[in-house]
């Protein structure tokens, strides 16, 4: 029997991404954002989410894939957390993608431990290898992250 | 939910509630043992409990009540006295059912429970009259349950006849003329007959509502707090779109979309009052758990005391309830078992023996004000002070100089206790800090007056809520943030010429001479880290025209806090930030703006200490209380003034600004009369008193040797009329050069240091050198 598995999928740069459907609450386009300062720079400030204040993470720079072009538009995927809603911020939205949960296999060991430890698996799909965000661990310890 | 346990939860929450009356009717009933309504209103409490738990199969839970009651029968019937003794087992009873009840909640079982000695106890006590076994004890014809609440209320007409305000042939007439149909009521139709006044038949009215009121519960419900928080959330957000549509339309020239916006924003208004209304609790609510409280503590170390409240219904936000209820109940437990002394102790002083615990609750300024008073011992400074240097809380040095207040605070202090011995109530040195920070975090303060011998006071400060808070929007490098009102003090704008003198720099830290007084400068992009590259020189003299600073305080100690842009000050909903940016204690949160945007909301005590403004306690004091004193221009950094030189014992090479020299002088050592334990020389007339420097700016060297005949050296200072002579070594040099001073602060009387001819010479603060030089002033207080 084949389990599949729904991922919305999302580009960073030329990578392609992939968050458990289940875990993402919507998708919503560029939102101003209010820089707090004296916080590590992964966290790019917070967004009114319908009255919510929500913490924004540059998912670039949490997974240290470089910055953005100057003048793009970034796109908030918020996710569900423990700690409640949190928005990443990714360059592109893809399709969702239905994979089978097998062909999955662990990112490899010369992957920097760091960020290894945020990507739960590696799928290999036609169009690439989409990697999929741990988003627990995305969202947490991001003090630890600027060091 | 089953029916079961719905029908448990309601059977928890109603015992609840009459468990806590109990607490309170049971000490009443111990003062006034006589008194039969509340002996019938306990019986009624545990008799229902009973009943619901043998219905519910609780049967230990019976057991115990059931003791209690049988207990409680014999009370009421006044076959037994009610001794101490008596309530103390009935306490323990409500203890004991409490206890169960918590159980139930968590697990719902009873849990695993030895109740034999307290039913025995409870049993034994019925001894003196020693007849049927408690099983029987209870008559069961007694339902009183229902008897206070099938009162009907009476008519109106009967409490008119009873008042004697109306004839009964009148009554009769006017009943039966509005039964025929009259759109009128019985008291119109006797007002229009003149037969009886209208007032009288508004205070039988206002009597008939009494009667109702009884029956309260009929018009109240029960709601869950969770359900509360989300309409209080989503008027929260109402309350920032109302804020968007009002921005809105005050650009658009429609009148009618004006108008409309107007009344949203007005019902908006009484809409978010009245949410926050509903999460209002009264005080009383808290405090009706302290004459338990009190008795228990009152008990357990001898005293006797008396318990006062007044404002019980003073109604505070149900999350600030919660988050004083602690500190409170531990201040009073403080007062009893430290504040007032025992009775032997108290007659001997002439007071009552019984002591007084007064609670105080009122309104002031939106914020509520609540104080704990004793009348005990009050607080004894020396015994304070002494306590402080055994626990090397302090120095020795540092407690010789402080004032009665900064003494008073030192009981604020992390493992600081004056009792002198640990008893189990407290004296542990945990307390007075915790109670200092749980009512600083939800933005209070607290406060303690005493007098030896009189009692003290706690008072402190809470605000209303702290859902949505009135705040000070101001914008630095671009981005806005909010600044809790309750901190701000004043807001002060320096523009052009003022702009570039008003900052000044002490060895490198700006500074603003707010009347007369130095204000320590911060600049909001430095702390922040935001400036822009332009910005960064940190230059305040080639910056922008006008200066904006806030003036905060944090901790009592006033900072100014230098901002790009004041904006306007709004009503703002706290919104918490997430736990990855809770370690950041700059912030007190998050807010949405008008134009829904977010902005931080400044933590002004997270900031103060970050800006490192808090880093000396002891110079926040003194700045408080040299209110209106001159100000001491050697502040004024590069500038050239004229300073006097001169020498003082071991302190070295002294400098005081020649301004605030009225004349040298030499007296003869048998000039010297002493006054009280004060030096003094008559001069010009008056009498003028000595202060020697050098004693008092060592206190190692204060026993010297009055050997030599030569002349005292004595430097006239003139403040306001009044003069004092500084008595000096040596005097050395005039001098006139530019210099910079650095500020230090750990020695009282010492303003800062600066190299003077080359040499490095410490500055005199005279008024400061004044306060530390009359201890006596400081002791009037303890000697009262």
């Amino acid at each position: 029997m084949i389990i599949t598995q729904q991922f919305c999928t999302f580009f960073l740069g030329d990578q392609l991404f992939g968050i458990a459907v289940e875990q993402v609450q919507e998708v919503i386009q560029h939102q101003d954002i209010t820089r707090v300062p004296l916080v590590p720079d992964v966290i790019r400030g917070l967004i009114n989410l319908r009255g919510q204040i929500v913490m924004a993470v540059d998912l670039r720079r949490r997974l240290r894939v470089g910055e953005q072009p100057q003048g793009t538009s970034l796109i908030n995927v918020v996710v569900r957390t423990k700690e409640g809603p949190v928005s990443l911020l990714v360059d592109s939205i893809g399709d969702v993608v239905e994979v089978d949960e097998k062909t999955a296999e662990m990112p490899p060991h010369t992957l920097d431990a760091d960020i290894r430890i945020l990507i739960a698996g590696v799928h290999k799909l036609d169009q690439g290898l989409m990697h999929v965000l741990d988003t627990e661990r995305a969202c947490e310890s991001l003090e630890r992250a600027e060091a | 939910m089953s029916d079961d346990e719905a029908i448990v939860r309601e059977f928890l929450i109603e015992s609840y509630e009459n468990l806590d009356r109990l607490d309170q009717d049971l000490v009443v009933l111990e003062k006034d043992p006589t008194n039969r309504d509340t002996l019938a209103s306990i019986f009624r409490t545990i008799h229902t409990i009973k009943g619901t738990s043998g219905f519910l199969a609780f049967n230990q839970l019976e057991a115990v009540t059931h003791a209690g009651e049988s207990l409680l029968s014999r009370l009421r019937d006044g076959l037994l006295p009610l001794t101490a003794e008596v309530t103390t087992a009935l306490l323990a009873m409500v203890d004991a059912v409490r206890e169960m009840l918590k159980s139930i909640d968590a697990s719902g079982k009873e849990g695993e429970r030895d109740d034999h000695d307290l039913i025995s106890n409870l049993a034994r006590l019925l001894e003196p009259q020693a007849v049927r076994p408690p099983s029987e004890a209870v008559p069961p014809k007694t339902e009183p349950a229902a008897d206070a609440s099938a009162q009907p209320v009476p008519n109106l007409g009967d409490i008119l006849i009873k008042r004697g305000a109306a004839k009964v042939s009148e009554v009769h007439a006017a009943v039966e003329q509005q039964n025929a149909g009259g759109p009128r009521h019985v008291g119109e139709i006797l007002v229009e007959k003149g037969t009886v006044k209208s007032r009288d038949i508004v205070e039988a009215l206002n009597a008939q509502q009494q009667a109702r009121g009884q029956n309260a519960s009929d018009s109240t419900i029960r709601v869950d707090v969770g359900q509360l928080d989300r309409l209080m959330n989503r008027v929260g957000e109402l309350v920032l779109l109302r804020n968007q549509i009002v921005q809105y339309t005050n650009s658009t020239e429609d009148s009618e979309l004006l108008v409309t916006s107007q009344r949203l924003n007005l019902l908006t208004t009484e809409l978010q009052e009245g949410v926050m209304k509903t999460r209002m609790q009264p005080i009383g609510n808290i405090w009706s758990k302290f004459p338990r409280t009190v008795r228990d503590v009152a008990l357990g170390c001898g005293k006797q005391v008396r318990i006062e409240m007044e404002g019980k219904e003073t109604e505070l936000d149900k999350t600030i309830i919660e988050a004083i209820k602690d500190p409170l109940t531990h201040l009073v437990r403080n007062a009893v078992d430290h504040g007032i002394e025992p009775p032997e102790v108290r007659r001997g002083l002439g007071k009552n023996p019984e002591g007084l615990l007064f609670l105080r609750a009122f309104h002031e300024g939106g914020q509520v004000n609540i104080e704990v008073t004793d009348d005990g011992a009050g607080l004894d400074y020396e015994t304070l002070r002494n306590k402080a240097i055994q626990k090397a809380l302090i120095t020795a040095d540092q407690a010789a100089r402080m004032t009665e207040r900064e003494i008073t605070n030192l009981i604020f202090l992390p493992g600081f206790s004056t009792a002198d011995k640990v008893t189990n109530v407290s004296g542990r040195g945990v307390g007075m800090d915790v109670v200092k920070t749980n009512i600083e975090k939800i933005g209070g303060t607290v406060d303690v007056q005493s007098k030896l011998g009189n009692g003290s006071t706690v008072r402190m400060k809470i605000p209303l809520t702290l859902a949505i808070i009135p705040a000070l929007i101001v914008t630095t490098a671009g981005d806005r943030y909010a600044i809790p009102q309750v901190s701000l003090l004043e807001l002060v704008r320096l523009e052009g010429e003022q702009a570039r003198k008003g900052l000044e720099l002490v060895n490198g830290a700006p500074v603003h001479r707010l009347r007369g007084k130095l204000l320590p400068l911060v600049y909001l992009k430095h702390e922040l880290k935001v400036e822009t590259s332009e910005q960064v020189a940190g230059d305040p003299k080639i910056e922008s025209q006008s200066v904006n600073i806030v003036v905060l305080r944090a901790d009592d100690r006033a900072f100014g806090l230098i901002v790009d842009e004041i904006n306007d000050t709004e009503e703002i909903v706290v919104k918490p930030l997430g736990k990855q940016l809770k370690s950041i204690n700059t912030y007190a949160g998050a807010t949405i703006m008008g134009d829904g945007k977010v902005a931080l909301i400044l933590d002004v005590l997270g900031l103060a200490q970050r800006a490192n403004v808090l880093c000396d306690m002891r110079d926040q004091e003194a700045g408080e209380k040299e209110e209106g004193r001159q100000s001491i221009a050697v502040a004024d950094t590069n500038q050239r003034k004229p300073m006097l030189l001169f020498q003082c014992g071991q302190t070295g090479r002294m400098a005081i600004d020649l301004a605030l020299v009225a004349r040298l002088e030499e007296f003869p050592r048998d000039a010297i009369e002493v006054a009280g334990d004060q030096e003094a020389v008559q001069y010009r007339g008056q009498i003028m008193p000595l202060v020697r420097v050098s004693h008092v700016l060592d206190s190692e060297c204060r026993i010297v040797s009055e050997n030599g005949q030569e002349a005292l050296h004595v430097v006239v200072y003139a403040d306001k009329g009044r003069r004092v002579g500084l008595v000096v070594d040596r005097i050395l040099d005039i001098v006139e050069e530019s210099f910079v001073v650095q500020l230090e602060t750990g020695r009282r009387g010492v303003l800062g240091s600066a190299v003077i001819q080359k040499r490095v010479t410490e500055i005199l603060d005279v008024p400061g050198l004044l306060l530390a030089a009359q201890p006596g002033e400081a002791s009037v207080g303890a000697q009262t």
